[in-house]
């Protein structure tokens, strides 16, 4: 009897990943340039000012992990590893774009406008750190919430006719598992709004590894079914994140449609500041390549070569910032706790009755 | 004044919302070119045109987190949900974001978006078409939830949701899009978004209720008044807040009360109307607090479905009760 097959599915299986499993790169892990063209693009002063961020993201890391170990921070999502794709990407965007940050995004939040005194408000809970001016919302703690959102402000951008301006949401390959990062970008694409969707697939949700959280050989792959074009980079190559993210954004800002980055990077550090132990899930052996991929090592030799970066320039301008952090910490420590009181009053614009005896209650347990 | 349906009056209001604030944005699935699967959009797209009326890719999340991101660029949208059941599909963006847009950015950014959802039994429609899911929309903080029963109401109502700073969750009972007349101005005219109605005046009892029981109130309360028991009619319209001085003036009047819902008993609208009588009411009563709800099990087969809501001979039964307690 004949066994003609109509369709060959492991074959389409083993290729799935393979048009997006090509990260684009610009220098390799020893600083090495391996595409001259990209490389091209970039003054001195861009590459030294990269790196100055790459710098002032890891003074940044290491400043809040000590607040937190004393006990002057709460929730506090440690982002050692992931300097390349935070500032590369978020260096591509504009004033007047609009952020959509989850909990492991404050970096990126401070170079889109708001401070690093503000963020510590929000890692202590208070109202002060949600009122920073960026044009951007609050972190998103449900990590797949932001996508939707993200998607309807790009919508919105494009009825208003904001000119040179996208919406861009940050989010993990743990929160790419999430219903809603999918509904973000199928809406996305049906209306081609301006929107640019960074998956930061850093190895771990937690304790749970990459590779267990979708049997897709690429996260990229995912935008492809909502029409979106999709691009791997190297995540731990600030230059090629930069640059995958300015080619996406004007891409997207010009009407095209949505754009999916998926950068390759690694969380060197634990979950979040309260209790998770790395070791309890992972092994050393595992993590030792990542830390030869570490991305300030690979611009630290570029540029120390070319004269432009030294490590006492290095050292010195971390002092600077670890001091700023400081005078940051100052400032949210000065801040007072928020009264009950006025939590209740902003529960609505105008405050419904129940609210209002609520109101009086706590005005006099507040006024003891 | 010409008598329009409960679904006329809701597609005006929100035709008067459009034409009034050019940021105002109407979508939902299928609201566009189809006016909705009950025809409550009608009409609306070819009158405003598809950036402002459009339908949207069948995903309840996407459409209440897009609401979001549209509120925060400057529109005010008014998403429909095709049925209430489809609701939990976006429960995070309501719950977890939308409600709590005012209290996390005090007042910087809000959440001025409407959710238009049909909701009630007794059309012998599919699974999860028909169910009453109010009772856990009630308890979150910063939402609003409002379930007219007139079509005056439904057309001021709506304007009043859609011109709220807040989120608000308007509940349309699918049962009386069609069946409930009312006489209903052409002009714009708004319904507070928390003040309950005495629909029927009396003295003997107070029947309190709310959406698709407040004509199963008046038909028990028109066969009591055969026996001279004179019951007055208060439709809730709004279930959170709850306007509990319009329900506190008549018990001091009628001494008794019964608290009709269609939805299942437990942790509902009724049961905080009874919680706050017993708080604040308690010492008017001359008879028990009486509730007439569903019971609570899932929303019954079609078959079954006549005989589990509650209608006017269970009211009537309770009423029957509470005054001869």
């Amino acid at each position: 009897m004949a066994n003609a097959k109509a369709v060959d599915f492991a074959k389409i299986k083993a290729e799935e990943g393979a048009p997006y499993a090509k990260p684009v790169q610009i220098l390799d892990n020893d600083g090495n340039v391996v595409n001259k063209d990209l490389m091209a693009n970039f003054t001195d002063d861009q590459l030294v000012d990269l790196m100055k961020k790459m710098v002032w993201e890891r003074a940044l890391h290491e400043q809040t992990m000590s607040f937190s170990q004393q006990g002057r921070l709460g929730f506090y999502a440690p982002t050692w590893g992931e300097e390349a794709s935070e500032m590369g990407t978020v260096s591509a965007f504009k004033k007047q774009d609009f952020m959509f940050p989850a909990y492991r995004d404050l970096p990126q939040l401070i170079q889109h406008g708001a401070t690093v005194a503000q963020m510590y408000l929000w890692s202590k809970g208070h109202i002060k750190g949600n009122l920073f001016d960026a044009r951007a919302l609050r972190p998103q703690i449900i990590i797949g919430a932001q996508m939707v959102e993200m998607a309807g402000a790009a919508l919105g951008i494009k009825k208003n006719g904001e000119e040179d301006t996208v919406a861009f949401a940050y989010t993990g390959e743990g929160g790419s598992s999430q219903g809603d990062t999918y509904e973000g970008m199928n809406f996305a694409g049906a209306y081609q709004a301006p929107a640019v969707f960074i998956i930061q697939n850093n190895g771990w949700a937690i304790s749970y590894p990459r590779d267990h959280q979708t049997h897709a050989q690429t996260i990229a792959q995912k935008g492809v079914a909502a029409g979106i074009p999709a691009v791997q980079v190297d995540g731990m190559d600030v230059l090629a994140c930069y640059q995958v993210a300015k080619e996406a954004r004007e891409f997207a800002a010009a009407g095209n449609g949505p754009v999916l980055i998926e950068t390759l990077t690694y969380r060197f550090g634990a979950h979040s500041s309260a209790g998770d132990d790395p070791s309890r899930y992972r092994t050393e052996e595992e993590e030792k390549p990542w830390f030869d991929k570490d991305p300030l090592i690979r611009l630290r030799k570029y540029l120390t070569n070319k004269g432009l970066w030294s490590e006492d320039e290095e050292a010195k301008y971390a002092d600077e910032c670890k001091a700023d952090f400081k005078e940051q910490m100052k400032e949210a420590d000065a801040v007072e706790p928020e009264k009950v009181t006025d939590m209740l009053k902003r529960t609505f614009e105008v405050p419904t009755p129940d609210i209002k005896e609520e109101i009086k209650k706590y005005e006099a347990k507040e006024s003891k | 004044m010409a008598k329009k349906t409960y679904i006329k009056a809701i597609t005006e209001g929100i035709d008067i919302a459009l034409a009034e604030d050019p940021k105002t944005l109407v979508f939902g699935e299928d609201v566009g070119k189809n006016g909705g699967v009950f025809r409550a959009t009608n009409g609306l797209q070819d009158k405003y045109g598809e950036d402002r009326v459009f339908s949207t890719p069948l995903a309840e999340s996407g459409i209440l987190g897009m609401s979001i991101g549209l509120a925060v660029t400057g529109w005010r949208p008014v998403a429909e949900i095709q049925f209430s059941g489809f609701m939990f599909e976006a429960l995070d963006s309501i719950v977890s974001q939308m409600s709590r847009m005012r209290f996390q950015y005090e007042g910087r950014r809000t959440a001025p978006i409407t959710i238009r959802t049909p909701y009630g039994g007794g059309t012998h429609t599919a699974e999860l078409h028909g169910d009453d899911f109010e009772n856990f929309l009630i308890g979150v903080p910063g939402l609003r939830v409002v379930a007219p029963s007139s079509a005056y109401d439904a057309k001021g109502l709506i304007i009043s949701a859609i011109e709220s700073n807040d989120p608000v969750v308007f509940l349309e009972n699918l049962r009386l899009y069609r069946s409930v007349k009312g006489e209903v101005p052409d002009d714009k005219y708004t319904v507070p978004l928390d003040k309950a109605k005495v629909v029927q005046e009396g003295t003997d009892v107070t029947i309190v209720a709310y959406g698709g029981e407040v004509s199963e109130a008046q038909k028990a309360a028109d066969k009591l008044a055969k026996d001279n028991i004179s019951a007055e009619i208060i439709d809730l319209r709004s279930l959170y807040p709850i306007d509990t001085d319009t329900i506190f003036e008549s018990l001091k009047k009628t001494h008794r009360v019964v608290i009709v819902q269609e939805a299942q008993k437990m942790a509902g609208a009724g049961a905080q109307v009874a919680s706050a009588i017993s708080e604040g009411a308690i010492m008017y009563l001359d008879a028990p607090i009486m509730r007439v709800a569903a019971p609570n099990s899932v929303y019954p087969f079609p078959q079954g479905e006549n005989v589990w809501l509650p209608g006017a001979a269970d009211i009537e039964e309770a009423v029957r009760e509470a005054v001869n307690y």
